[in-house]
């Protein structure tokens, strides 16, 4: 009965998660060629050495992990005192307010993307603002400014939200406790508010941290070309050079490096749950 | 055995762990009888089993004549009212009250008129169509009792039917509970860890302790006869006083107290290697100036106004604590003073367990 | 404790900033000028071109159509797979279960995107199926993202409400189908609901994995808007954006009215 009612997912899960992620470690050992599709099967470990070893790659990888740590941290510094703002108002505006924070993110992202591109470009609104106090003009699109702002401003509600929900379960009468046995609003924030919201801050860095590392769409269309990310070096040797194995060799890494943390937290024992 | 319903041999085991072990109860049509234990005592698993969430790993549960042990729960003339209620959120007060119906086929005029009748029983006549959320506790409280009702089950099951309600409420519904189920005559369970609930409705009590019936009877004979100490402190919180036999005759028993005092009460059996207590109730002990037997001295620790009593606290020559529950005309003596007190020998109890 | 100004005055520039591009954005779609900043009148042209650009058309319906689809299906399947993972406590492989579940749920797009593709030209070389890449391939690899979010609605949503109403349900005589039938589906219900839109919107705000599993001849809305943004954005898509923006606020907004009307 059991067996019967889950087969059909069983069945998808097996053909369109497990079968897919057993192809990108296939095609990372076969051989480029001028065939449709691009590649021979072999077990050749040349494209996973490559990945490896290539210093482009590298910067690649690098390059990821330096954008979606900066960004995670921004977005943290940005989102928890509104995460803790929004957690410390009554019901009625708690709703409103995390309303107000998923409206845009409903809007559409690469929308979201078309909106700061009006302010950033050349004749964008900041650069008409600039030129009217009477600044020179300053190329903002195609940098690693407009990556960022573009990827904070995108992300952020990933980490507001389950911060937020995790501070708003907190006991207020801790924090009052706390004051009240003389701890100073900085102590009682260190002593009582930050740890109690550790998983929801995990959750929420997690949240950015992966996605961002994969990100491809931004950075193509805001940052400029020293803004690698390991996204766009996959996307670009995929749809550019044409070269399966080699994407599908920096594709297995970043799986691994993705996957493996995962499931070692996963096995650690844990102290809260959101 | 030969109840209406009868529990052979009922027992349930977790790996190691024993819930229920060897458990026989057997309860007459139209009883009313309460399951009193602590939590972890069993006695939810005992109404799970009776319930059929759970299959005991041995024994057999026989209802109206009819082995049910292997019956699942939808097949079971047995209801049970839930803790908290558990209402279906999603129906409104008829529908969650027709529900049970609806599975036997009921529909249409006969069902809603069915349902009318029951909203009577409960009085909430015209409240058919109000949602769940829209009740009070109390109204909540008996939309699940007339649910569970419904089928006119044979035996129906009643988990703490009464813990949910706030106190100033509680005592009247325990009055409207037992009057409903006296009127309809249902065989119920009702297990609950509150002594004065149990004390009020039941007809017969069994006092679960460790996954085992430590004593089943009638409420006065509990509390006037407890088999074991923990009976007796646990159904009206009894002083319990170890003591030594010092002398039995044809019919008397004679008893040393602590601090040199004696008791003497009428002769019973006892078991010859066990360590004695007599219990005393706190509301049997009086002030006295004697000093024959049947009185003892004891140190005032604390006095506590309760209106109806003084509550003293008191501690014997011993170390023994003890409780007396005095005439609030008594004159309040001061802490630390001494004084005699003394007890009817025939509300004394001898316990040897 | 009473609440920090300075928590209040965060908050507020944090939501203006958050807003303040949106605000521009529906501005300038409405300005009559091709040229952003400068303001030559209020005018509806923008709005106008954007219904008589076909390809924007076009694109729009194949990813409505796309999204309808591919969200019924994630929520048949994360419908089954959150029931199983919140009722049936023990069963075999639920540790792989789940794991291959969460997947798409953690991965980046871009993986995704480039797993399917692979295993749709690999399948296509084998068995001839799918013939070329299009519309259902897109939505069987946006039903494929979807499933997890909407595993993770239901879950949720059945492990807050715990085992006892169907206890109480097979209790007055219903078996356990009839037990799921009209209870655990009922309480189901709004999650279901909340899932298939949450994963309608996922597979209409997606261009990532779209972009590797479509083909030619199937664009989608986000395709098409990714390309031409990359050329520079133009004045139809401060129109369109705008639009969506409208709609999205018009759904929450209906969402929160019938949340308020049946409050249970």
């Amino acid at each position: 009965m059991r067996t019967l009612f889950l087969a059909p997912l069983w069945a998808w899960l097996t053909l369109f998660v497990a079968a897919p992620a057993l192809l990108i470690a296939v095609i990372a050992l076969a051989i480029p060629a001028d065939t449709v599709p691009p590649f021979r099967l072999a077990l050749a470990p040349d494209a996973l050495i490559q990945a490896l070893t290539d210093s482009f790659y590298w910067h690649g990888f690098l390059g990821s992990l330096r954008i979606a740590a900066i960004s995670t941290l921004a977005c943290l510094a940005i989102g928890y005192p509104m995460a803790l703002a929004i957690a410390r108002t009554s019901a009625r505006w708690r709703g409103l307010l995390l309303a107000i924070v998923i409206l845009p993110f409903w809007s559409g992202f690469l929308l979201r993307i078309t909106a700061w591109i009006g302010i950033l470009r050349d004749e964008g609104y900041l650069n008409a603002i600039l030129s009217a106090v009477g600044i020179a003009k300053i190329q903002l699109m195609n940098t690693d400014a407009a990556m960022f702002i573009g990827i904070i401003y995108c992300y952020l509600p990933f980490l507001i939200l389950p911060l937020e929900s995790r501070l708003s379960s907190a006991d207020r009468s801790l924090e009052q406790a706390a004051a009240d046995l003389g701890a100073t609003p900085v102590r009682v924030f260190v002593h009582v508010t930050l740890p109690h919201s550790l998983p929801g801050m995990f959750a929420g860095l997690a949240l950015v941290f992966i996605p961002v590392t994969g990100e491809y769409v931004i950075p193509e269309l805001l940052g400029g070309p020293s803004s690698i990310t390991i996204g766009r070096v996959i996307a670009d040797e995929f749809f550019n050079n044409n070269d399966w194995p080699q994407a599908s060799a920096l594709a297995l890494i970043l799986l691994a490096a993705l996957v493996l943390p995962a499931t070692i937290a996963r096995r650690a024992p844990r102290g809260g749950r959101i | 055995m030969s109840g209406f319903v009868t529990f052979e041999g009922i027992e349930l085991r977790y790996g190691a762990h024993t819930a229920l072990a060897g458990l026989d109860l057997s309860i007459s049509q139209g009883e009313i009888f309460v399951l009193l234990g602590t939590s972890g005592s069993g006695k939810t698993t005992l109404l799970k089993i009776a319930g059929g969430f759970l299959t005991p790993s041995a024994g057999r549960i026989v209802l109206d004549n009819t082995d049910i042990t292997a019956l699942p729960s939808w097949q079971r003339p047995v209801n049970t009212m839930f803790q908290n209620y558990a209402l279906f959120p999603h129906m409104r007060v008829a529908e969650n009250i027709g529900f049970g119906l609806r599975r036997q086929g009921m529909r249409g005029r006969e069902l809603a008129s069915r349902v009318e009748e029951l909203l009577a029983l409960i009085r909430l006549e015209g409240h058919g169509a109000r949602r769940i959320s829209e009740l009070s506790g109390g109204q909540q409280q008996r939309v699940a009792l007339a649910r569970s009702l419904a089928r006119r089950p044979k035996l129906l099951l009643l988990d703490e039917p009464l813990s949910a309600l706030d106190r100033s409420l509680r005592e009247e519904t325990r009055a409207d509970l037992l009057a409903l189920l006296k009127f309809l005559g249902t065989t119920s369970i009702i297990v609950t860890h509150d002594q004065d609930e149990a004390l009020a409705i039941a007809d017969r009590i069994g006092v679960l302790r460790e996954g085992r019936l430590e004593q089943v009877g009638r409420p006065s004979d509990l509390y006037e006869r407890p088999a074991t100490r923990a009976i007796a402190a646990f159904l009206g919180a009894a002083n319990l006083i170890p003591v030594r036999l010092a002398e039995s005759t044809a019919d008397t028993l004679s008893l040393a107290l602590p601090g040199g005092a004696t008791a003497i009460m009428p002769v019973r059996p006892i078991a010859p290697a066990g360590l004695l207590h007599l219990a005393l109730r706190p509301e049997s002990l009086t002030l006295t100036i004697g000093t024959g037997p049947n009185t003892l001295a004891a140190t005032v620790e604390g006095a506590t106004y309760r209106g109806a009593t003084r509550d003293l606290r008191l501690r014997l020559p011993d170390g023994t604590p003890l409780r007396a529950n005095l005439s609030p005309d008594a004159p309040i003596p001061p802490e630390g003073s001494a004084l005699r007190l003394t007890w009817n020998p025939s509300r004394a109890i001898l316990l040897d367990r | 404790m009473t609440r920090s100004p300075f928590l209040t005055c965060w908050l507020i520039a944090g939501l203006t900033v958050l807003y303040l591009p949106i605000a521009l954005l529906i501005g300038t779609s409405f300005n009559a000028s091709r040229l952003t900043t400068q303001w030559s009148g209020f005018s509806l042209r923008w709005y106008v071109a954007m219904f008589h650009d076909t390809a924007l058309m076009d694109a729009a319906f194949l990813s409505i159509r796309i999204a309808l689809v591919s969200a019924t299906i994630a929520t048949l399947l994360g419908g089954i797979a959150g029931f199983a993972l919140a009722r049936l406590r023990r069963f075999h492989g639920r540790t792989l279960f789940a794991g291959l579940l969460a997947a798409p749920l953690v991965l980046p797009d871009l993986l995704i995107g480039l797993a399917l593709l692979l295993l749709f030209v690999a399948a296509e070389r084998l068995t001839g199926f799918p013939q070329n890449r299009g519309a259902l391939t897109v939505v069987l690899a946006h039903a494929t993202m979807c499933i997890a979010y909407v595993a993770l609605v239901v879950e949720s949503r059945l492990a807050s409400t715990g085992t006892t109403l169907e206890q109480v349900a097979m209790d007055l005589g219903a078996p356990p189908f009839t037990a799921f039938l009209r209870i655990t589906l009922p309480l189901m219900a709004p999650a279901l609901l909340a899932g298939w839109l949450l994963a309608f919107t996922l597979s209409l705000d997606d261009v990532v994995i779209a972009s590797f599993t479509s083909g030619p001849g199937a664009t989608t809305l986000p395709m098409l808007v990714f390309s031409t943004l990359r050329l520079g954005a133009t004045p139809i898509l401060n129109a369109l954006a705008s639009l969506v923006l409208a709609l999205a606020a018009g759904a929450l907004f209906a969402a929160w009215r019938l949340g308020r009307a049946r409050k249970y």
